[in-house]
């Protein structure tokens, strides 16, 4: 990791400089990182690159008013420096009348198998290794491959005046690969650990080549409503957007949300909870204010339970926060950042047997909210879209358009598989199961 | 910054680069959100280091570090040459950048109020008199202002002795009121959804006038609220310049990148229907209004600059001439492929990150003939719709579906009824094709995009449209169920 002083050591030195400035309160948020990434196209690695960062994130507080500066510039002038322009900007702003308090010192989960270390020290050849076995399997099955392979690891620390003191270390390991057949057609797959060791690019590989052999000469297929299968990949789309949209505290104190507690928001065999703890995902034990995080149950058999909270945000509603904060200053809100869905018992056949005619969908693309009260989303499927006919793949579909609400997508799961995958979600991530939804509204479709 | 640059390209040639560059990069931002009456956060960040790519045996690598010493340039060059090597394990045809003589010298953003010396308060005061125009017409849910400016200070030098350096200042400002009735939300924004952006100093931001429009834009939101929905069919629309330009980025910006073309987003953002044998072959894009050209030196456009980040100078580069697809976007390494020279699209959205093919400023160029009121007062039946507010398209830049934040219905050459939730979809050529009028001159605007995603790993670039509004037929609106 970067520099002679820790992210810790750091932190505090940041703290002494902004009480020298005169805050009144203060965090500060260190993170450390060594990533890298080699992207390959048509089986040719065409980037590869690695870079090393430290950043700081001050917030310096003098009563209500605050102030955020940051900078990656952490030598003992950069440190003094920043402190004096994060005091400047607090001491030119408004009050915020709400503002009570940075948080207080409280538990932090014990966290484990967040860090690897063998993955923090993945070479570029470890990378290009992965890469040929990854191309080794698509000229294999005759397909083409491209896709990127990424390593990193992070180091993050919290300190803020009322003594809050958190350190942690992650690593993660992420691989996607889009085969494509000659006629151009294209299967996906992606997997995602934190232990290098534990991605099998062969595996990986083979998943995508077979799926894009899959997709040869699809045929068109009229938009309509359709029951499908969601692969987990989709499935991650679906849950990350919905823990966006409605289950941050912000969301629901702006009224912009969907969330009401007790309100039915999908079928009983949807169980959806963000949990930082757990080791299938990717474990993290505090949140970006230094917060330990707690389990939070958004959707328990249907039914809506809870939301998560950062300290602005639970301060409003006098709870303490989940620890789902994000860095400062926010105006986001909290994020679920670690979600997941309850597996079911329906086995990945099954699923595809229970469709009397419906779509299995690899993954959506490019989606985006276009009424987000609603969760109406709009989005393309892609890299593998096939009809079933009777409880049997019937063969690859043209990719289609969906303009569909997610959450009446919930309402409508009518099975759950029962393997789930870990998956990257936008500063985290999700593990979701594959799913049968009784109705899915497709609106348009493509050429491919 | 010289020995930093000369140290590593020199190891960077000592240990077997053919061709190697350095850029040397320190930004600095500064950001102000205002919501419902509250300043909610006021930040500035700053962050600096450099950025080392090197071609051996053909092959790329890269790395990058946040410490400017020269030391770190030697160590940051050696190991971008150890991952080239790596990246050399897979090559099957080696890299051939185009011929092009060094550049020199310097380029900055003209600006007339240096936006990092405004004072604090001054732009606080303007985000708080906006937000409190919007809250004085009761009803709204929340309000929101934002204000952003940032500065790049950018060193580029190459082992063919290229050096210039740079200072890019961008700002940008917005409003937006929020309205909530049970599960309905409508928003409307102004200048635009997240903001209007420019490369420009404060003066930019001054002549919005954000608080003369906080009136307009609170009643329209809460008016939405009791709109009705806007009815499926295929009808004539006239795209307002505010959404205009959002389907010029993404129907034409996107799919003219030759990166993308080649399948190196493949992975990611995708392809491009506008395949290289569909070059000069008189594909049509369009109808014969079309014309569309990529122009880096658009003054106060987000995509203009002095040189890319290969040190390539600033082009005006043809991408469709009268409806016809004529050229791309492009870089050294993708531009020799299909015979051509660079239109100098590289760009990289710090120094951490290896540069791609960006668009700069994609336009839409006005055609002289009708304003666009006077192509509202040409129009019998058809709907008016402004401001983006949701956007999405295929992977291969085909199937585009957008939702503007209003629709205005447009009865026998006037605008009429306010319509609710308008979204609209097609395919890009057959929508270009269906364009039967382009504004002229008067309405014709540069737009800014400060939140473009592309690459791996995830960049953001900044990218400029220059559009006036057009007119389609035909089209289909109202999709879904709502």
């Amino acid at each position: 990791m970067s520099g002679t002083l820790s992210p810790i050591d750091i932190a505090e030195s940041l703290l002494a400089a902004a009480a020298r400035e005169g805050a009144t309160q203060a965090e500060a948020l260190v993170i450390g990182q060594d990533s890298a990434l080699t992207r390959f196209a048509d089986g040719t690695i065409h980037q590869n690159v690695a870079e090393t960062d430290l950043v700081a994130n001050l917030r310096f507080v003098v009563g209500k008013r605050i102030g955020v500066a940051s900078s990656n510039r952490l030598d003992e002038d950069g440190r003094r420096a920043l402190a004096e322009r994060a005091g400047r900007i607090a001491r030119l702003q408004q009050e915020q009348p709400d503002f009570v308090s940075l948080p207080q010192p409280g538990p932090i989960p014990s966290v484990v198998g967040a860090f690897d270390p063998a993955t923090a020290a993945a070479s570029p050849e470890a990378r290009a290794d992965a890469v040929l076995a990854v191309v080794r399997q698509a000229g294999a099955a005759g397909v083409g491959a491209s896709g990127s392979f990424a390593t990193s690891a992070e180091r993050m620390a919290v300190a803020n005046s009322l003594d809050i003191r958190a350190e942690q270390e992650m690593t993660r390991a992420h691989l996607i690969v889009v085969s494509t057949a000659p006629n151009g057609e294209t299967g996906y797959a992606e997997a995602l650990a934190v232990r290098l060791a534990d991605l099998d690019p062969v595996a990986v590989g083979r998943e995508a080549a077979q799926r894009a052999r899959d997709c040869c000469d699809p045929a068109p297929l009229a938009a309509g409503e359709y029951e499908v299968v969601l692969e987990p990949y989709a499935v991650a789309d679906l849950v990350d957007t919905l823990a966006s949209l409605g289950f941050s505290a912000l969301a629901v104190q702006e009224d912009r949300s969907f969330y009401q507690p007790g309100k039915r928001l999908g079928s009983d065999l949807v169980s959806i909870w963000d949990d930082g703890s757990d080791p299938a995902g990717t474990p993290m034990a505090f949140d970006f204010e230094g917060v330990g995080k707690q389990r939070v149950d958004l959707i328990v058999e249907g039914i809506a339970r809870d939301i998560v909270y950062d300290s602005a945000t639970a301060a409003r509603d006098g709870r303490r926060s989940t620890g789902h904060g994000l860095p400062a200053p926010n105006p986001w809100g909290p994020f679920a950042l670690n979600a997941f869905m309850a597996p079911g018992a329906t086995v990945r056949e099954e699923l595809i047997r229970g469709l009397d005619r419906g779509l299995l969908v690899t993954r959506f693309h490019y989606t985006n909210p276009v009424q987000p009260k609603l969760g109406i989303v709009t989005g393309m499927t892609r890299d593998g879209t096939f009809l079933v006919e009777r409880g049997e793949i019937v063969g690859p579909v043209r990719n289609l358009r969906f303009t569909q609400s997610y959450l009446e997508a919930l309402r409508q799961v009518k099975a759950v598989g029962n393997e789930r995958r870990l998956l990257p979600a936008p500063g985290g991530s999700v593990v979701v199961p594959a799913l049968r939804i009784g109705a899915f509204d497709f609106t348009g479709a493509a050429e491919h | 910054m010289r020995e930093l640059t000369e140290r590593a390209l020199q190891v960077a040639a000592q240990r077997g680069a053919g061709y190697a560059d350095v850029r040397v990069v320190r930004q600095l931002e500064e950001q102000i959100n205002v919501k419902s009456g509250v300043v909610t956060g006021a930040s500035s960040r700053e962050s600096e280091g450099f950025g080392v790519r090197v071609l051996v045996d053909g092959a790329w690598g890269f790395a990058a570090s946040h410490r400017l010493t020269a030391a770190e340039g030697e160590r940051i060059a050696a190991q971008a040459v150890r991952i080239a090597r790596a990246s050399a394990r897979s090559l099957r045809s080696p890299v051939r950048l185009d011929d092009r003589p060094p550049a020199h010298g310097r380029y900055e953003t003209p600006v007339e109020q240096d936006p990092f010396v405004v004072p604090l308060e001054r732009k606080i005061a303007g985000l708080l008199q906006a937000d409190e125009a919007m809250r004085q017409t009761p009803g709204l849910a929340f309000t929101e202002c934002v204000y952003h400016a940032d500065r790049e200070w950018k060193t580029f030098g190459d082992t063919a002795g290229s050096f210039v350096e740079q200072t890019i200042t961008h700002v940008g400002s917005g409003i937006e009121a929020n309205a909530v009735a049970g599960d309905d939300m409508q928003r409307r924004s102004y200048p635009e959804a997240g903001g209007a952006f420019g490369a420009a100093g404060y003066e930019f931001v001054e002549r919005l006038d954000l608080a003369a429009n906080g009136p307009r834009i609170a009643e329209e939101a809460l008016a939405l609220v009791k709109a009705p929905q806007t009815p499926a069919g295929r009808r004539t629309v006239i795209l307002d310049p505010s959404q205009l330009y959002m389907q010029v980025h993404e129907s034409c910006g996107h799919p003219t990148e030759l990166d993308r073309v080649f399948g190196t987003e493949a992975s990611f953002a995708g392809t491009s229907f506008l395949t290289p044998e569909r070059l000069n072959a008189g594909f049509r894009y369009g109808s014969d209004l079309i014309d569309i050209e990529a122009d880096a030196t658009l003054p106060g456009g987000l995509g203009t600059f002095g040189w890319d980040d290969e040190g390539v100078a600033a082009q005006r580069v043809p991408l469709v001439r009268a409806g016809i697809f004529v050229g791309y976007q492009s870089s050294r390494e993708t531009a020799p492929v299909i015979g051509r020279q660079s239109s100098g699209g590289m760009r990289a959205d710090g120094w951490n990150h290896i540069p791609l093919v960006r668009m700069t400023n994609v336009n839409l160029l006005p055609r002289p003939g009708m304003s666009l009121e006077q192509i509202v007062e040409d129009t019998d039946d058809g709907l008016y719709l402004a401001t983006n507010r949701s956007w999405s398209i295929d992977d291969r830049r085909l199937n585009f579906q957008f939702a503007t934040e209003v629709a205005y219905e447009v009865k026998k050459g006037r605008l009429g009824r306010l319509l609710k939730n308008p979204t609209y979809t097609g395919i890009t050529y057959e929508f270009w094709r269906s364009c039967d009028a382009v504004a002229d001159e008067r309405s014709y605007a540069i737009y800014g995009t400060p939140n473009c995603g592309k690459g791996e790993p995830d960049q953001v670039g900044h990218v400029g449209h220059g559009v006036s509004g057009a007119r389609f037929r035909d089209v289909q609106v109202g999709v879904g169920k709502w």
